[in-house]
């Protein structure tokens, strides 16, 4: 038998594969088309101190191989996700982590607060990569210093494993992550979403009605494989990668990189079983590759 | 309850220079369907394009199996889906929520307008089936875009049609026809799926004339299903608020009373 089941800051996962943060809600979606426990783990929705209304529409645009998205952290804010959504997710055997942005390192430490102790949340996303909030998400993540400092103070407010979700629209993403890793990190995710953009010629202006937005899927991979392979090389803590993730042999593609799990997010789009092909592929191809256990790839890129 | 799976193409048929028909098998969906719900379905085998494209329930054939689709060749996902003459395809449904309607109406109007025209035909099908007269306003850039005129009439409703250069039916917007209606008939409701401009239209004459509408929206999606959030409108909440609304999940029809229109 392979064994496909890993453990990321101490949360234990049966495999490593996980549900990317904004492209999978809190879950009930996908629950009507598969057990959503089949995955190793769920990343929620960013979820913030206040709701959020989000950013006015056309939110998406899709590019070759990508999309574009500005959703601007639309959620029910923090005390709701306690109430509504986490006591629906704990129900079933899959790891929840709780992604979370905030506007000020405060909102980051109050959010981490309520969240701390709560019942069936298993870990904290912190999300200091978001470009779509003004003058919060990018500086807390393209700054070294910064970043690090809201680790800090978010460490001290949590027990609970924290995971740094990290934005690639920086010139060294290494940098960045060996400050979250100095200043207690447990782990980091990486990559969020490339800043980019897209132009209607016929009426001659943005798609989106926040001009800009997030790049994902398959377009970014190569972006975000090389990322992984950098910050594999440059800190200890384990990386949950992802970006464009569509089938297993991205998944090999990931951990050979560096990562010790994977996650997928726009790939849910395209094929809703996505996630599900990448386990059962991933599984046998370990076995055919006479590999006993998944974590013998990690890093093996040679 | 919503499937996601292979389907045989049985018919893919340009019925019109910019529009198929396309007739799929997938009893799991036609099954539960309603009118006014929609399937997301996957164009190519590649991943570019990468999400699937919403398409309308044009047709439920819940004795056979199948579900009919209308939809306009527009761009790379249309356009790929016109080349699919046989096989499988992928499809996700049945997605959103449906137009309703009471069994205590006896006059109904439906007021469609290009592309939107597609779902209103089941739609009219169902009212008719319970014992409504329907009236089904129809509009057009021109003929050669002109949707179902005949088959709404086979139906057994009373159609009118509006084009922008009176190549067919009355020159001008269908928003004048149904003005004229309202002012002759009783109308219980009123349902609309169409351009923006024609639906902000349809929802300030009924508001005024105080008739229930319920109209169906488009926005651009990705997963379909309520995850995501990409796709959503504005709405007022029951406590006066605004709030967003998911177009595949709460949508695609609304009650126009909630809805806000940012966009004119
Ligand atoms: C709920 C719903 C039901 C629909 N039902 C029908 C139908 O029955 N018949 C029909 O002809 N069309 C229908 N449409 C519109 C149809 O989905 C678009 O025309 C189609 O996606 C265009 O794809 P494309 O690749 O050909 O065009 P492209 O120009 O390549 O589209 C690029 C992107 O824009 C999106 N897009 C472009 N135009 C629209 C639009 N008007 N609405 C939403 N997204 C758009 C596409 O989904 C895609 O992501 C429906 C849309 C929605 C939201
Ligand atoms: C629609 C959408 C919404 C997203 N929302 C969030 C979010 O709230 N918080 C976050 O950290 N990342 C968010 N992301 C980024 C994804 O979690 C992921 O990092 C990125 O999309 C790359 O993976 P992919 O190529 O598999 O989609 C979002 C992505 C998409 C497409
Ligand atoms: S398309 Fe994803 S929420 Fe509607």
């Amino acid at each position: 038998m392979t064994k496909i089941a890993v453990e990321i800051a101490g949360i234990k996962m049966k495999n490593p594969v996980l549900a990317a943060s904004g492209c999978y809600g809190f879950g009930r979606e996908y629950n009507q088309l598969y057990d959503i426990s089949r995955l190793g783990g769920i990343m929620t929705k960013g979820t913030t101190l206040e709701p959020k209304l989000g950013n006015p529409t056309p939110r998406l645009a899709e590019t070759p191989a990508g999309m574009l998205n500005s959703i601007g952290l639309q959620n029910p804010g923090v005390d709701k996700v306690i109430l509504e959504e986490i006591p629906w997710l704990r129900t079933f055997d899959v790891a929840c982590i709780v992604n979370i942005s905030g506007y000020s390192i405060e909102e980051f430490e109050i959010i981490a607060e309520r969240l701390d102790g709560v019942s069936g949340v298993d870990g904290l996303e912190v999300n200091i990569s978001c470009p779509n909030v003004k003058g919060g998400g990018m500086a807390f993540g393209t700054d070294p210093h910064t970043a690090a400092l809201v680790v800090k103070r978010v460490k001290a407010k949590t027990k609970l494993p924290l995971i740094v979700k990290l934005s690639p629209n920086v010139t060294a993403i290494t940098e960045i992550a060996k400050a979250v890793e100095n200043a207690g990190a447990d782990a980091v995710s990486l990559i969020n979403t490339l800043l980019g953009m897209v132009i209607d010629i016929k009426q001659r202006k943005p798609i989106l009605a926040n001009t800009m937005g997030g790049l994902s899927g398959p377009a970014v991979k190569p972006i975000a494989v090389r990322m992984v392979y950098q910050v594999y090389t440059a800190v200890e803590i384990p990386i949950i990668g992802m970006g464009g993730i569509t089938t297993f042999e991205d998944a090999v593609e990931f951990m050979l990189a560096g990562a010790s799990a994977v996650a997928i997010g726009a790939g849910n789009f395209t094929d809703p079983f996505a996630p599900l092909k990448v386990i059962d592929g991933l599984e046998k191809w370990l076995e055919q590759e006479g590999i006993k256990d998944v974590r013998e790839i990690i890093g093996g890129c040679k | 309850m919503v499937v996601s799976i292979k389907a045989s193409i049985l018919e893919n048929k340009k019925i019109l220079p910019d529009f198929y028909r396309l007739k799929i098998a997938v009893p799991q969906i036609s099954k539960t369907a309603v009118p006014g719900q929609f399937v997301m379905i996957k164009t190519s085998s590649t991943l570019d394009p990468l999400l699937r494209r919403p398409i309308s329930l044009h047709r439920i054939n819940r004795d056979v199996g199948t579900i009919e689709l209308v939809y306009q060749v527009l761009g790379k996902g249309t356009i790929l889906l016109s080349e699919m003459v046989q096989g499988e395809l992928e499809v996700m449904g049945p997605l959103g929520n449906g137009f309703s309607w009471q069994q205590s109406f006896k006059r109904t109007a439906i007021v469609g307008g290009g592309c939107g025209i597609a779902p209103l035909l089941t739609l009219a099908e169902h009212l008719i089936g319970n014992g409504q007269e329907v009236h089904v306003l129809l509009g057009a850039q021109n003929k050669e875009k002109l949707l179902n005129e005949a088959d709404f009439k086979e139906l057994g409703c009373k159609v009118l049609v509006a084009t922008d250069n009176g190549s067919s039916g009355r020159k001008g917007f269908v928003t004048e026809i149904l003005e004229e209606l309202i002012s002759t008939t009783n109308l219980d409701q009123v349902y609309c799926c169409g351009p923006l401009p024609m639906t902000n239209g349809v929802i300030k004459l009924t508001k005024s004339k105080m008739i229930p509408c319920q109209v169906s929206l488009e926005e651009r999606m990705a997963c379909g299903i309520g995850a995501c959030l990409g796709c959503v409108c504005q709405v007022r909440n029951e406590d006066g608020t605004i709030g967003y609304k998911r177009v595949c999940h709460e949508g695609p029809v609304f009650n126009a009373s909630e809805l806000i229109f940012e966009k004119d």
